[in-house]
């Protein structure tokens, strides 16, 4: 697109001045966003974007690529792209969940090659401020008691991430997730109106997405689902873990290349992230961004990977997700 | 009242400080275009500047005057190419063909822009109005609307629509029932299993309604527009220098009235924006005001509903996005990501946190819909010349442009297939005498009334009575009960008198 062309060649003017760090050298860096613009995979691009602009010879740009909740361009990269070393992918927890069932066709994770990280957010459980549920205890006393009572509800259907949250705890409190009484709603924005309106009880979102309610008193946020207590603005909230349930939601945001994309091309990018680590410029577009840190890229991310797509695996199958 | 005074003051400081009254201008002038092109409508438009926005390094309340400028800009334009070609320029301006194109068609493209954009504009600057003075309260009644309120909304939109009943009942319920298949397509909202795909990833996230909307209306018109054309059957129109009247306006006063107020509240409602809206206030205008059973045929009222009901929607959906950060439409939800962009956390706190933003947006509003009036009347009689242009020449043009329009922002080949297999499915469609528009409608509303319904009864665990337990629901059936028996009543009551009058003579 041009346009988008023209944009990074604004961006590249404005930034002419910064100061000159080693870079890696790749050509025509891109970006995609197996979305719409807007979203979070948009987000997650915007990140590469800014936080790696000192460290790549050229801006990278970010194109879009929707379509399938990012199974267009997951099979694009493993049927036409697969060596496109100047292009990278943005992928999120949820797309791994999405591998895992077998919504991404017959490729899986082994079919891709895993680059780095954006950053991390963590699941939370929110209630509206003036819910009976005061604390986390409260609300999965009520799960394990009579699940049928509590309407939990969350952006995304059943056998998505925001489900899996959920399920979690049911499980936790003792219950199998098919009990869980849970209302699919059409991305994070309605299930917080349906939250605030009345028609859910408990919403298993996100922290990141909570930073604009903290201070309007709205919503409380019950516990994080983080395995250690967040900085501020969070960190008077307790982790599950704190209140003695094992429940543990991290949502990592990152990106991935082709399978054959050569050894020196991946290397440079690998490289680029980093660098751009080390800074704490990227620290801060990843709080501009709703993000926390979590920086791995390379071997480490792929050997991440690969323990979070066998716990996942795990919980789907008990969930009853797969066979 | 003073906080929304003084709010309104700090707005249009900012608003009308010289560079950023340029932006709304060039916003509003390029959304008309980007709405007027087949295919593009307001949520490609404003993603498709966002990055410019963004990489021109313009101050946040700037970038988000431009978009917004972009975004109402658009909904003025869709209007044109519906109106003048029978191609809905976006997705909320389907309805605006049904009676638009037959005053086109009849050599009064002139008085139909210059009505539709006076329509607009009341139903826009109504919108703004309503929500600078009340915005914290509406957006609070907006969250209490919960699925079962939306169930009935859909029931009402659909007890309204059943006035749109063509020549044939039959052929308008199979026209629905299609829009039902094609709307189950993709993963389902709500068990996450896949429905129809085939295994085809491209459809997994469902068919987009653009690409229903370019496909079934836009390519079909054309392929009719050829085979006219191969057949000699094409008339070709004069020029026409007509211009809205106020006759007109007299006579569409009340349904503007109505349409603006319908409008706006389906806008507030997260989840409802401008396709719903001018589809319920046409119908409910058809309902109400078709006496003589002209909507359809050139009524300046079936033109003068959807237009301000599209305007007032786009305008209520600013409602959820900025008190709640919850996003009222798509390209809401585009704006949204757009305030994130600049570090701006939309939601209850961004009045007062951010004032020059949040009042600056709303100030421009009203420039900006002041400004589209003033932009689009003078251009009615260029844009009416475009039905002069030759056929030959036309048609190819307008199919380029919506194809390069559904790819530029998808980007995906497979919509480009789509688009032409809906045209030659909408084609045979028409050879066979079906509406298209029942079909259009079955595919949102039946969307949003399974979603709705399935989520509601999810909620209550099984039981029905959810869906009457609150006075919103139940006004709403009332309403729709209303819509269905009043024509009925108003019909029986003409032939009354009627018969009484012959007998008194």
């Amino acid at each position: 697109m041009t346009i988008t062309r023209l944009s990074t060649a604004f961006l590249c003017a404005l930034t002419l001045g910064a100061p000159a760090y080693a870079q890696s050298a790749i050509d025509n860096p891109e970006c995609v966003a197996p979305a719409n613009p807007g979203g979070g995979f948009d987000l997650t691009c915007r990140v590469a974007q800014t936080g790696l602009q000192p460290h790549v010879s050229e801006p990278v740009q970010v194109t879009f690529m929707p379509g399938g909740i990012g199974a267009v361009a997951f099979n694009q990269f493993n049927t036409n792209r697969t060596d496109d070393g100047s292009a990278i992918v943005a992928f999120s927890t949820g797309s791994l969940l999405n591998i895992i069932l077998g919504k991404y066709g017959a490729f899986d994770e082994t079919d891709v090659r895993w680059l780095a990280t954006a950053g991390a957010d963590f699941g939370a459980v929110v209630v509206r401020a003036d819910s009976e549920f005061e604390t986390l205890s409260d609300v999965m006393d009520a799960l394990s008691t009579n699940p049928g009572d509590v309407v939990v509800g969350a952006g995304g259907s059943v056998g998505s991430q925001d489900w899996m949250k959920g399920a979690l705890l049911m499980r936790e409190a003792g219950g199998t997730p098919m009990q869980m009484r849970y209302v699919a709603f059409d991305g994070g924005g309605d299930a917080i109106a349906s939250l605030l309106g009345g028609s859910i009880e408990v919403y298993t979102g996100d922290v990141g997405e909570m930073v604009p309610y903290l201070d309007s008193g709205d919503m409380r946020i019950l516990a994080t689902l983080s395995p250690e207590r967040l900085d501020a603005p969070f960190d008077e909230i307790p982790t599950a873990k704190e209140l003695g349930y094992d429940v543990e939601w991290t949502i990592m945001r990152g990106f991935y290349t082709g399978k054959d994309v050569s050894d020196a091309d991946y290397q440079k990018w690998v490289d680029a992230f980093d660098a751009a680590y080390a800074t704490d410029a990227f620290a801060t577009v990843q709080a501009e961004r709703g993000l926390l840190p979590l920086n791995m890229s390379g071997d480490e991310l792929t050997s991440s990977i690969n323990t979070t797509m066998d716990e996942l695996r795990t919980i789907a199958t008990e969930a009853g997700l797969i066979q | 009242m003073d906080a929304v005074l003084s709010g309104l003051a700090t707005g249009f400081s900012v608003a009308l400080d010289p560079f950023n009254l340029m932006l709304v201008l060039v916003g509003c002038f390029v959304g008309t275009l980007i709405g007027a092109l087949p295919g593009l409508g307001p949520i490609n438009g404003v993603a498709i500047l966002l990055p410019i926005a963004y990489g021109l390094g313009f101050q946040p309340e700037a970038a988000l005057i431009l978009l917004a400028g972009i975004y109402y800009g658009a909904e003025y334009g869709g209007r044109i190419s519906s109106i003048l070609l029978n191609v809905p320029g976006d997705a909320g301006a389907v309805m605006t063909t049904l009676d638009g194109n037959p005053l086109a068609r009849a050599g009064q493209a002139g008085r139909a822009l210059s009505l539709s954009a006076v329509a607009s504009f009341v139903g826009g600057t109504f919108a703004v109005i309503l929500m600078s003075l009340f915005a914290p309260a509406l957006a609070g009644f907006a969250v209490t609307f919960g699925p079962a309120d939306y169930v009935a909304l859909m029931v009402f939109a659909f007890a309204s629509l059943a006035s749109l009943v063509g020549k044939s009942t039959v052929k308008t319920l199979l026209g629905a029932t299609i829009g039902l298949m094609l709307a189950t397509i993709g993963i389902d909202a709500n068990t996450g299993v896949p429905r129809y795909t085939f295994g085809i990833p491209d459809i997994l996230a469902g068919i987009d309604f653009l690409i229903v909307v370019v496909g079934l209306f836009g390519m079909a018109e054309l392929l009719t527009l050829v085979e006219q054309q191969a057949r000699g059957t094409l008339k070709s129109l004069p020029v026409d220098r007509s211009f809205v009247t106020m006759a007109d306006l007299a006579k569409s006063k009340w349904t503007i009235a109505r349409s603006s107020v319908i409008g706006f509240f389906i806008g507030i409602l997260p989840g409802t924006g401008a396709s719903v809206a001018s589809a319920v206030a046409y119908g409910t205008e058809k309902r109400i005001s078709d006496t003589e059973g002209t909507f359809g045929k050139g009524d300046v009222r079936g033109l003068a509903a959807p237009e301000a009901a599209n305007n007032a929607a786009a305008g209520g959906s600013m409602v959820p996005m900025l008190t709640l950060g919850i996003p009222g439409s798509g390209t809401t939800a585009i704006l949204l990501g757009a305030l994130l962009m600049f570090n701006i956390q939309p939601g209850p706190t961004m009045f007062t946190q951010r004032p020059e933003v949040a009042w600056g947006l709303v100030a421009s509003m009203y420039i900006g819909n002041v400004a589209l009036l003033v932009i689009n009347l003078p251009l009615v009689g260029l844009f009416a010349r475009m039905l002069t242009i030759p056929q030959h020449y036309l048609t190819p043009l307008i199919a380029v442009l919506a194809f390069i329009g559904i790819y530029t922002i998808v980007g995906n080949p497979h919509d480009l297939f789509m688009i032409t297999m809906l045209g030659v499915f909408g084609w045979f469609l028409r050879k066979l005498d079906f509406s298209l528009a029942p079909i259009i409608l079955g595919f949102v509303l039946g969307g949003l009334f399974e979603d709705n319904l399935r989520r509601a009864l999810s909620i209550s665990g099984g039981d029905w009575s959810i869906l009457v337990s609150n006075w919103k629901s139940i006004l709403l059936y009332v309403l729709a009960l209303f819509v269905v028996v009043l024509p009925i009543w108003l019909a029986r009551r003409a032939r009354g008198n009627a018969m009484q009058d012959a007998e008194s003579h």
